[in-house]
């Protein structure tokens, strides 16, 4: 009984003399699952992780994320049942691409400034962690710029004060020119303070700031220079719009920072692989010691940073799941691959008089082309993870009729004249019209897809990077601002190592040298790297080139404007093989060609004066007057 | 059984009863329509890319009602009683709007109480006059006269004019079988302008097609466009 006693006298004290601690000490306990400022700010591990976060929320629009939005411009179709939309919608939207996140350069601003007032971490540490946030800051203030035109000019956090007036805290939008302005002279200023090395790729060095003014720069030269053409782009207050006069400086500028990238001596083409077009591919999916790559978006498997590109977009007929083949490029995009001699000219179908060609092999039609064609794009016959795919539309009888099935590697009975049994009628990737994951265009993309085993499964996915800054778009870059500043031999050097790699070896002269020979050269280079709208809008060719005007299969046959920049990029076209059966004639067995427009493409792509500078939302502008609309809209 | 039966039926009446309350506000009832014009002639214009925007002050957060001009000039709304400001966003619109003393776009004060019909005065850069269309073995010839109303230091030049022809009634550059463009030398005389074009096979086949001439000026999105004709054959 006594011990029960004690027992009762031991519970009751533990349970009230708890209860004796003060309020303010009871209710002040650091939580267990966040860390204070403070603490945080005393070790670089966790510094680390702030800025990844900062890293991860970098925008990108066209991605291997967002395999999608690769096919709003026709350079590839969406063969996948909800994205036909993309090519049956005229317009775009004045809201499309727009982007305005205050709240990520709020987090930016007050990472600059608990950095700044840190005494804890070592100061090498310190200088480089705000060297990395002030080269974000730059970037996303590039990303806003290019997508919206000038905007409020943020660089310190802001508090509200409670008083009921906020008007304050709204600023009007800078200068277009000033946007740049400021992102070009802060990668200037962190330059030299971030690591200048090679193998960092995922976090930002010298190479990746200089990389990232020489764009910048750029842009805003070319924005000075091509913007008189559409003098109805522009702003009174020049929030829109560069006066021509500043284009020589920005040239000067991008042309500088390329240089330094490229006497700096870090950086050189990926080479490793003596087969061009592997290599070309592999230079995208190699992340050993990729001596190309200078900042990137990293993934690693098993953790839940991975994406599903592969999974997407693997060839049908051997894909490691039940889908794939979502993006098609276009024929539009295949045939300003150029010919080995540098001349342009369409994928022979037929001959000069409209005749149709027979070729032996499958491939021999693309034979004789930029090595990175096939690079770019997985050709029909050709290989992916060591299985050949299987595009081919059907048979083509002596009379133009057509056999062909719909479904993947249909087969059917009795169907050939004179050849009774069963046969396959349609290759097992397609393409068949309207059905998703065939290659509706005639083509799978290999741009970026994994070749390693287990890439295309939805359990293991892919770690593949995401480039967003590599050598030879510097060294395009270099050509594009030597020859906008009268250097056109100049423009010529910096392109041939490019050219070389994929095979062109016939150097360009000078003479050659022309803005159609740029903007193509940019355009088969960096195909699906996320280039192609700020691209166009920079040089003010995207009015022209998505003018809403119909395109038709005589714009494949025999095009001779093929290297011309402001050709007409509306509908996307396909090239469809079929296998020609005429026993008895020379030609039987070989295979035929077929301009196509597949039939989900049903509007030609209007690109308005208004699409320039993205919309700027209603809410925006009420939260904050000062804002002045983008025009044209 | 029964009374959870009662319960239910109970619990299904006030729950639909209470949707039969009236909404707070009527649906907008007040028309406003009319036509864009130049001295009471319509413009024609694409439809869907022309546009006025409305406001109405006195609301707090505020947002544009976008209002469409459809292709033969004419646009409509549904409004709620009140006072609203009418006013095309610069460069909207093959024509010129007034420009207030701080050179912003001036509005129209426009009073609803009631549906209203209202032409809105504009001044346009041309006007194609005297389109005339005929068929002729399968094709379409048409002729007009461009008028340059504008002349003073706004006036622009016309890049192309071109006829257009296609199987529905709604005919422009992103709707049509096929078109025939005149520009640089052929636009010499603007008093005089002909075109022809080869109708091509229509399916199914139909004995009719529509035709427009539509005018791009120089640094004008927007094309204005003659009145449609139907051209049977």
């Amino acid at each position: 009984m006594k011990n029960i006693r004690y027992a009762w006298f031991a519970i009751v004290l533990l349970t009230f003399g708890q209860s004796c601690k003060k309020d303010s000490e009871y209710l002040n306990k650091q939580p267990t699952n966040t860390l204070s400022v403070e603490a945080t700010w005393k070790d670089p591990n966790l510094v680390l992780s702030v800025i990844g976060d900062l890293y991860d929320r970098y925008p990108d629009f066209q991605t291997i994320e967002a395999w999608w939005e690769f096919t709003d411009f026709d350079e590839a179709f969406a063969s996948n049942g909800g994205d036909y939309g993309r090519h049956q919608n005229a317009e775009f939207d004045y809201g499309s691409w727009n982007w305005w996140d205050y709240a990520y350069i709020r987090d930016l601003n007050v990472f600059l400034k608990r950095g700044q007032e840190a005494t804890a971490l070592s100061e090498a540490d310190k200088n480089r962690f705000i060297a990395e946030a002030r080269f974000i800051r730059a970037g996303v203030y590039f990303e806003l710029v290019k997508r919206m035109g000038g905007v409020p000019l943020i660089t310190e956090p802001m508090e509200y004060n409670y008083s009921g007036d906020p008007t304050y805290l709204q600023h009007a939008r800078a200068k277009e020119s000033e946007v740049y302005d400021f992102v070009i002279s802060e990668l200037e200023a962190v330059k030299n303070k971030l690591p200048n090395s090679a193998s960092t790729q995922s976090r930002a060095t010298k190479g990746a700031a200089l990389a990232m003014e020489s764009r910048a720069a750029l842009y805003a030269a070319s924005i000075a220079k091509y913007g008189v053409s559409t003098g109805q782009v522009s702003l009174p207050g020049g929030e829109v719009g560069i006066p021509a006069s500043m284009a020589t400086a920005y040239y000067q500028k991008s042309l500088q920072a390329a240089k330094e990238i490229i006497s700096d001596g870090q950086y050189s083409l990926y080479k490793k692989n003596p087969n061009l077009s592997d290599n070309f591919s592999s230079l995208f999916t190699d992340k050993g010691n990729n001596p190309e790559v200078i900042f990137a978006k990293d993934f690693k498997l098993k953790t839940n940073k991975v994406h599903g590109y592969t999974i997407n977009n693997q060839p049908r007929s051997s894909a490691e799941e039940q889908q794939g083949g979502r993006l098609n490029p276009s024929l539009n995009l295949v045939q300003s691959f150029e010919k080995l001699d540098n001349t342009y000219a369409s994928l022979a179908s037929v001959d000069a008089s409209g005749n149709p060609v027979y070729y032996t092999g499958i491939t021999d039609i693309f034979a004789g082309r930029d090595a990175r064609l096939a690079g770019t794009v997985i050709l029909p016959g050709t290989q992916f993870k060591n299985k050949t795919v299987d595009i081919w539309a059907g048979y083509m009888l002596a009379n133009g009729t057509i056999i062909t099935g719909d479904n993947f590697g249909q087969t059917k009975k009795d169907v050939l004249p004179g050849k009774p049994g069963t046969v396959q009628v349609v290759g097992a990737d397609g393409p068949i019209d309207g059905l998703e994951f065939s290659a509706q265009s005639g083509f799978y993309v290999r741009k970026y897809l994994d070749p390693a085993t287990g890439s295309g499964q939805i359990g293991t996915r892919s770690e593949v990077w995401w480039i967003r800054y590599r050598y030879a778009e510097v060294l395009l870059n270099a050509a594009e601002a030597s020859f906008a500043l009268g250097d056109a031999q100049g423009a010529a050097d910096y392109l041939k190592p490019v050219r070389d790699r994929a095979g062109l070896t016939t150097a360009l002269t000078a003479g050659d040298m022309s803005l159609d020979r740029l903007v193509h050269e940019r355009r088969v280079e960096l195909a699906f790297e996320g280039h192609e709208l700020w691209d166009m809008k920079r040089w003010r060719l995207a009015d022209k080139a998505w003018n809403g005007n119909a395109m038709s299969a005589a714009d494949f046959t025999n095009a001779t404007n093929i290297g011309v920049a402001a050709r007409t990029n509306t509908q996307v076209f396909g090239l469809w093989a079929y296998k020609y059966y005429n026993p008895g004639d020379a030609n039987d067995g070989k295979y035929v060609f077929k301009v196509v427009k597949p039939s989900k493409v049903t509007a030609a792509h209007r690109f308005r004066l208004g699409n320039y500078y993205s919309l700027i939302n209603q809410d925006i502008i009420n939260r904050n007057p000062k804002i002045v609309k983008n025009p044209n809209q | 059984m029964r009374p959870r039966f009662y319960f239910l039926t109970a619990a299904l009446l006030v729950l639909f009863l209470g949707s039969c309350k009236k909404d707070n506000y009527d649906a907008p009832a007040t028309d406003f329509n009319g036509r864009i014009v130049y001295k009471d002639e319509a413009i024609n214009v694409q439809y869907g890319n022309v546009y006025f925007e409305l406001w109405q002050p006195g609301f707090g957060k505020s947002g544009a009602i976008n209002v469409n001009i459809d292709q033969e000039g004419h646009y409509s709304a549904k409004l709620f009683d009140g006072n609203y400001k009418l006013v095309f966003s610069a460069n909207q619109g093959p024509f010129l709007w007034p420009k207030n003393a701080q050179g912003a776009q001036d509005t129209v004060a426009v009073n609803m109480s009631g549906s209203k019909t209202m032409d809105i005065e504009v001044m346009p850069y041309y006007m194609v006059r005297n389109s005339v269309f005929t068929a002729a073995a399968g094709k379409v010839n048409a002729s007009c006269k461009l008028e340059k109303i504008i002349t003073d230091v706004n006036a622009k030049d016309i890049e192309r004019a071109v006829l257009y022809i296609n199987k529905t009634q709604f005919v422009d550059g992103s709707n049509n079988l096929t078109n025939q463009e005149l520009t640089g030398a052929a636009l010499a005389d603007l008093n005089n302008l002909s075109f022809s074009v080869t109708v091509p096979t229509i399916v199914p086949t139909q004995n009719y097609v529509f035709a427009r001439i539509g005018v791009k000026i120089s640094g004008v999105e927007d094309m204005i466009f003659s009145p449609l004709q139907k051209v049977q054959f």
